[in-house]
Formats: structure tokens, sequence, C-alpha cells
């Protein structure tokens, strides 16, 4: 487990999976990052005389029914999906992490009553309610933000939990207890290391999740709200005009398939070479 | 309290229950008696030696000996001071003074952490006023009197063999000075070779530092080795205790001459021989 970063670069470039869907992913978290400062053209800029545009030298992918560059909106959807994926993920592990790791150390009563909870809201699929939460609060970036993270909470929470029972039943778990260690320090520095791995392959998993669902929340109008430009929402749009630019609906639809594609290839590399026992049991 | 009219560690009518799934709904939950009623104690710098078969609950009494585990009844005396007695925060400061090595080299240390830290952390949390400078000079320190080099601090646990990882582990429970050493089965996951070393380091530590041991093992003849009182563990109880020496040439219990006639030995001629001779069964 503990190669060093060396090591786990070396059996990376080997996988495939995590090559590719590496670079797919660098790829749009570095085009997200340029959109920060830059984009090709304004994206509020509304253009009407060169609407419909097929692609040029100036717009690689033509412009919408507002005169709007595509390059640019997808770029800044980018930026909307990875910071939507960013918190929606951070609040999922950061609440579900430490109910599973307190669920495993304390067992019994407690362990029971959170794993129930968990179990109640994994019984619900995470997009419908996710549309309920947001239909119920209101449209938003942020609701949509609190209805996904919402689900990404037992994910985290039940991973944790499983993971951290197999490493509380080993040895060095009863050593640290007899040089006089608690429970919580035994999970924060024993625990959670241990864990790391099948944590941050899940991290990619569900941020993969989490932009597929931004992308649906928005294309049913819940999620991000117009003018702040979203994949889900160009699909939303180009929907009415498939037939008369269908540039409009395919390229963001490709984005959200190859962003999604790549993170999952990303994140099953990343379990394959974190962790080769894993993948055997699979 | 004077502590050298009373033995270091006391066991009285230790019991650990494990409970057992319903077997029908609305019976009571059987309950099986991993430990029951054992008694023993160790005087200060004696070795005190626990055989028996597999799961005859020689890792539960250790366990439950070095407060890992609640016991359904009996006491636990170190020094005189009952640990189940104590609240958890005492407890925890009281470790120093008992510590314990395991069975297994592989899956008693964090493959996370680094020799250093791994041997430094008794110290970093039952002393944590000693200075970072001092707490690695005394984790090179010990790592020496366990024959380990000072620069092993670096490495991580993966690095090292199991004789010397189970040396990591003696170094760590070493660290704090304590007067006490648990050690459950410190040498069946090791090569016999390597098996002979980890033993002699033991016996070295033992009487340079005046340890007290309580150690636990399936094999005869380590304990014979090693120890200077043995208790015979059968299904959760003692069937004998007695000086090492009389144990094995003059066993009482049936169960203890049946296992002492299990063990083999290095030269069956010579020992029918010796045997012959009317010599006590079993001496090399």
């Amino acid at each position: 487990m503990s190669e060093g970063f060396a090591e786990i670069w070396r059996m990376g470039l080997r996988n495939r999976g995590f090559v590719i869907g590496g670079v797919i992913t660098l790829l749009f978290v570095a085009l997200a990052a340029l959109a920060l400062i830059w984009t090709p053209y304004p994206v509020e800029e509304i253009v009407v005389a060169r609407r419909f545009q097929g692609i040029s030298s100036a717009h690689w992918l033509g412009t919408d029914q507002f005169g709007r560059d595509l390059v640019s909106l997808l770029m800044a959807g980018a930026v909307n999906s990875v910071a939507v994926a960013i918190v929606a993920v951070g609040l999922g592990v950061g609440i579900g992490v430490p109910l599973g790791a307190i669920a495993a150390a304390r067992q019994g009563w407690l362990d029971e009553i959170l794993m129930r909870a968990n179990d109640f809201a994994f019984a619900f699929p995470a997009l419908l309610s996710a549309v309920m939460i947001t239909a119920l609060a209101g449209p938003g970036a942020i609701n949509s933000i609190i209805a996904i993270g919402i689900f990404n909470i037992p994910v985290f929470a039940r991973l944790t939990r499983g993971a951290a029972l197999v490493v509380w039943k080993r040895e060095f778990i009863l050593a640290a207890r007899v040089a006089g260690k608690g429970p919580v320090r035994i999970s924060i520095e024993h625990i959670l290391p241990n864990i790391s791995s099948v944590l941050i392959v899940q991290i990619t998993i569900q941020f993969a999740l989490a932009i597929l669902a931004e992308a649906g929340l928005s294309y049913l109008g819940l999620g991000t709200q117009p003018p702040q430009p979203s994949w889900g929402k160009m699909l939303n749009e180009a929907q009415t005009l498939m037939f008369l630019a269908p540039q409009l609906a395919v390229f963001p639809g490709f984005a959200i398939a190859l962003t999604v594609l790549g993170l999952n290839l990303f994140g099953d590399g990343l379990r394959d070479v974190l962790d080769p026992r894993l993948r055997r049991e699979r | 309290m004077p502590a050298g009219s009373q033995p270091l560690l006391q066991v009285e009518d230790l019991v650990r229950e494990y409970r057992l799934p319903r077997e029908s709904l609305f019976g009571p939950p059987s309950r099986f008696r991993a430990v029951n009623c054992v008694s023993f104690s160790i005087e200060q710098g004696k070795s005190f030696g626990i055989v028996g078969e597999s799961g005859c609950g020689k890792s539960t009494l250790a366990r439950t000996v070095m407060g890992l585990e609640q016991p359904a009844s009996g006491r636990v005396l170190l020094e005189g001071q009952d640990i189940f007695d104590l609240p958890a925060r005492e407890l925890r400061s009281l470790r120093r003074k008992f510590q314990m090595v395991f069975q297994d080299p592989y899956g008693s240390l964090d493959p996370r952490f680094k020799v250093e830290r791994i041997v430094a952390e008794p110290l970093e949390v039952l002393l944590p006023n000693v200075s970072r400078s001092e707490r690695r000079e005394r984790v090179e320190e010990t790592l020496n009197s366990v024959g380990l080099k000072p620069t092993d601090a670096d490495r991580y646990p993966h690095e090292f063999s199991g004789g010397q990882r189970q040396r990591v582990a003696i170094a760590r429970a070493l660290i704090t000075e304590p007067s006490l050493i648990v050690a459950d089965e410190p040498v069946s996951a090791l090569d016999v070779s390597v098996q002979a070393q980890v033993l002699n380091l033991i016996m070295d530590l033992q009487t340079r530092r005046g340890l007290t041991f309580l150690f636990i093992s399936h094999d005869l003849s380590v304990v014979r080795h090693i120890t200077d009182e043995v208790a015979v563990m059968y299904a959760g109880e003692i069937l004998e205790t007695g000086p090492t020496h009389r144990v094995f040439s003059d066993p009482q219990h049936s169960y203890t001459k049946s296992l002492i006639s299990a063990v083999p030995y290095p030269d069956p001629r010579r020992c029918r021989r010796l045997r012959r001779a009317a010599r006590p069964a079993g001496a090399r």
C-alpha cells in the first residue's frame, strides 16, 4: 500500500484506462481553469447577427440561437460543472466520511441508527429526490448542489464504514490501543490513511455522477439558471432547435459524455493501480 | 503500596464471555466462555508462559489482561491496581507500564507509518512531554537495543523481513520502559531460524532490563526454553500451573501429559535411551 508516489505513477502508466481517463480529466479541468481567465468570446455577448453559424475558423464549433460562441459556452459550462461537482462531492465526503468513521468506531446502537438512516436515504432514487428537493426549495445552482451533495453523503458513509470495519480488525489497531490511543485518534491517524485509496477512487466516480446529475437538473430547468452557462441548460435549449442546428445539442452532449467517460475510466484505473486486490475480487 | 511484596501482575477469576447468535427468536442468546475463571500471578522479573492448543482462549486472555477486552467478571491487578476499575483516561496513562507484542509482525505495524513513528507511537501518546528530538534519540536507542540500525527508523515496515519487523514491534513495546510485556505468540509467524534469534533477544532483554513477561504460545519447546513458570490452558481454563521445569518433567494433569508427549524430539533414539535410563521425560 505504501509503495510511494513513483511506484503508483509507474503502475498507472501501464494501465490504459488510467492514462486515457487521466488525459481526458486533465483536459477537462484545464479547460475549466482556462475559462476562469479567458474564453475565445465573452460568454454573455449576444450578437443576433451571427446566430446559428456553422463551424468556421472564427467560431470553431459554431454559434447558438443568440449568436454566442459555442466553444466559449462549453468552456464556461465546464467551470460550472467542476464547481458544482467539487462542492457537492465535498459535502458528501465532509459529512459522509465522519459519519461512516464514527459508525465503524462506535459500533452498537449508534452504528445501527446511522446505517438505517443511510439505508433510508439510499432507498430513494438519487436524481428523482434531487429533482424533488430543487422543486421544493426552488431551482438554482446552490440548491442543486445541496440536493446532489445530500445523496453523496450515504454513499461515502457506507463506503467509509465498510472499509473502516476491515481496518479496525487489523492488529495494528490493537497495537495503537495498547499505545494508549482512543477511538477518535485511531480513526484519524490509522483508519483514514488506510482507506484513503478507496475513498479517492469513489471521489472520482462520484465526481462523474455529480456532473451528470447537475446536467440532468439543469436540463430540467432546476439547476443552474441562465444566463450562467451550463451543459444541461444548453441541451435543453438545443432541444427545440434539433433540426435547425443539431450541433447545438451534439457538442454539449458530447462534452458531458466524454467528461463522464473520462472520469469513470480514470476512477477505474486508479482503483486498479491503488489496490490491485480489489480488481481481482470484482 | 510496597511494590516488592506483591506480584507485578495478578489475574483473579477472570471470565471473558462472547455472545453467540440466538438459536431461536425468543430464546436468550447463548454465551461462549472463551476464558473461564482464570487466576494466576507473576512475580516481578519473572517470565510466565501460557501454553495450549489453538482456540483454547490464550489470545483472548492476553487481550483481556491488556484491557483491550472487557471481562464478564474477575480482576486484573497491575501493581495491585485493578485496571478495569480505572477510568479510561487513567487506564490509558497506566499503559506506559504494560505493553504488548503481537503475533503477526505483518499485521501489527501500520503499513503507512515509518518505523520511527511506529516505535515512537506509545511514547508520543503516553509521554507527550518528551520533546521531538529526545523522542528520535530514544527511538534510535531502542532500535539499537533490539539489534536494528538507527537508520532503520526512516524505513517502512514492508522493507523489513518478518524477524526484523518483530524486532520493531518489540522496540515499540520497550520504548516507554514498561515493567510488564505481554507477548502473544511473538515468534509463531516466523521462520524457525529467525524464531531462535527473536527468542534470544527476548531473554536477553529480560535479564538485562529485569522485564516481566507474560508469554503466550502453542509451542511447548519455545515456552520451555524461555519461561520460569507455566500455565497449561485448555478450553478456557487453566488446568495446571507450576515452575516450568516441574510441569515439563512431572506433569500432573493428563492433558498436560499428552501435550508434552506430543512434542517432537530432535533425536528420538537418544530420548528413548534417556527415558529408559529413568531420566525425566523430554530432557535434552
